[in-house]
């Protein structure tokens, strides 16, 4: 099972930080990562690999929801099919 | 590879333009349930209920958190109660509304379908007591929909049913009224109706369906004008193409999250709804699509043809992009749910009898549409008689879910809250009789399906 984490919100330190340690603290892997910052605005969209992650889907993504609450930035989990079935016959 | 583009085109989706999944419906045979004690009937269907459908909620709270994409309603329809009634010895069924609205409740449900009966050739004995039954059970419950098939193209129009229909919606009103008359808003009358159909307040599982099913409503008018608006000056073939393709992926949205829930419940899959399903919100309306196209204001000349178009191509679309498509599959057009038909209406662009047109080329039919309290049942009969002649003649599914709002005139606004929205009064031209027409009662043939001109 692939994720797509989408991150948006204002730039600070330790973004990529906190995010990627609850990743690897749960034993998902990435597989690539797209990141800028536009006028000061942090954007990420980062695809993993979570088969063998520790935490069902529903509580990973409330682990990192909770942690962008935190820092002050958006953090949206997601399971990849949704954008494989809609940009893919 | 999926892109950052596809990533972020579906997120504008979901996030700006208001993409949802607009129902998941768990369709429940009841068929197995009837008793000729009626208590004993009662307790059969919920305890087959609250059964069934006990971990839908949670299963589409899951997906909806899984996938990032809203899943607004989750819902039950049922076998016609008139049918699965129809061997208890009794002469009302409101304890079999109350039965269901209890169970809907207990699995945490908003909509409950099937208080209905199917009458287009005639009455059996249980579909006499569903319609007397229908007032009080809507104004006693709180999530129960009740619907009527009094038309269809195979057998004509049932006009007994269609003169006390008139009567059962007035009633309705006048025991709700304290409510703005919301109990008319969980009542409609079909021709053709659809067994398949997971939208309220229409839903019903038919006797031709699976013991269990899961039908899936997808939504999205947002979606379609957002594409639209880069489409300033194309002719008509663009916007078509344009229409097919977000339909298309709107669908395939839909199709993901039927086959999970499919899955997850152990429950076989049935339709994709591809409908066009507007809200009252600003950015999901139907009428800003149509506008969109060019029409100043919805209801103007050119509206008939701008929906014929977007209806059309909401379904080759989305035709494509699910297994099986079914439902209605179109394009909605209620007013109170839709902010673009209620600023038509409050301008004055769009009327009843334009509305009327629009049915003959959209989805269903003249939808959550308040009039003044004061228009006859013979009149409120007779606007069901010409909806259902539409649909029978053009082999087409139409309805009529309209509110005729005690105390409310011309010029007024009336609330009803949440997805149902809010509604100026619309006029209807009761000023001329169709008493008369109405009392002669009995059944308008079936159609001729050649020589149509």
């Amino acid at each position: 099972m692939k994720l797509v984490v989408t991150v948006v919100g204002k730039d600070r330190v330790g973004i990529i930080a906190a995010v990627t340690k609850i990743l690897a603290d749960n034993n998902v892997n990435i597989l690539s990562i797209n990141q800028n910052i536009l006028d000061g605005f942090f954007n990420m969209i980062l695809l993993a690999e979570a088969s063998e992650s520790k935490m069902p889907l529903v509580e990973l993504q409330s682990a990192l929801k909770t942690q962008g609450e935190e820092i002050g930035v958006e953090i949206k989990t997601q399971h990849q099919e949704i954008f494989d079935v809609m940009h893919k016959i | 590879m999926i892109t950052i583009d596809d990533i972020l085109e579906t997120n504008r989706m979901i996030t700006q333009n208001k993409l949802d999944v607009r129902t998941i419906t768990m369709g429940i045979s009841l068929r197995d349930c009837s008793h000729p004690n009626i208590k004993q009937f009662c307790q059969n269907i919920y305890d087959k209920i609250t059964t069934s459908a006990e971990f839908l909620v949670k299963t589409g709270e899951d997906l909806e958190s899984e996938y990032g994409v809203p899943i607004i309603n989750k819902r039950i329809s049922v076998t016609p109660i008139a049918i699965a009634a129809d061997s208890c010895k009794t002469d009302d069924y409101l304890p079999v509304a109350e039965a269901l609205d209890k169970a809907a409740k207990a699995v945490g449900v908003n909509f409950i379908g099937g208080f209905s009966a199917l009458v287009d050739k005639g009455f059996t004995n249980g579909d006499k007591i569903l319609i007397q039954s229908i007032p009080q059970a809507l104004a006693n419950t709180d999530v129960v929909c009740a619907s009527v098939n009094l038309a269809s193209t195979k057998a004509g129009i049932n006009m007994d049913c269609v003169r006390q229909m008139g009567e059962v919606i007035k009633r309705t009103a006048e025991l709700t009224r304290d409510q703005q008359a919301l109990g008319c808003a969980k009542l409609v009358t079909f021709a053709n109706a659809p067994t398949d159909n997971p939208f309220m307040a229409g839903a019903f599982h038919g006797v031709n369906e699976a013991e269990r099913v899961i039908n899936v409503g997808v939504s999205g008018p947002g979606v379609v004008k957002h594409v639209l608006e880069d489409l300033k000056g194309a002719d008509f073939s663009q916007i078509a193409e344009a229409i097919k393709k977000t339909a298309f992926k709107i669908t395939r949205v839909g199709q993901l999250v039927a086959r999970e829930a499919s899955k997850r419940l152990g429950v076989p899959f049935g339709i994709v709804d591809v409908s066009l399903a507007p809200t009252a919100e600003v950015g999901d309306s139907v009428a800003r699509i149509l506008e969109e196209m060019g029409i100043e204001s919805c209801g103007a000349p050119g509206t008939t043809a701008a929906l014929a178009l977007l209806n059309d191509a909401v379904k080759k679309g989305g035709l494509m992009a699910s297994s099986h498509v079914g439902g209605f599959s179109g394009a909605f057009i209620p007013v109170s749910e839709d902010e673009g038909m209620i600023a038509a209406v409050k301008s004055g662009s769009l009327s009843i009898e334009k509305l009327e047109a629009m049915t003959c080329v959209c989805s269903v039919g003249l939808d959550m549409i308040a009039i003044s309290g004061d228009v006859s049942a013979s009149t409120i009969s007779a606007i069901i008689a010409d909806e259902a002649a539409i649909g029978v003649i053009n082999n087409k599914t139409t309805a009529v879910r309209i509110i005729p709002v005690p105390g409310a005139k011309v010029g007024d606004v009336v609330e009803f809250g949440g997805l149902l929205g809010y509604c100026p009064i619309v006029p209807v031209k009761s000023e001329w009789s169709s008493e008369a027409f109405i009392a002669r009662g009995g059944r308008i043939p079936a159609p001729l399906r050649s020589l149509t001109n």
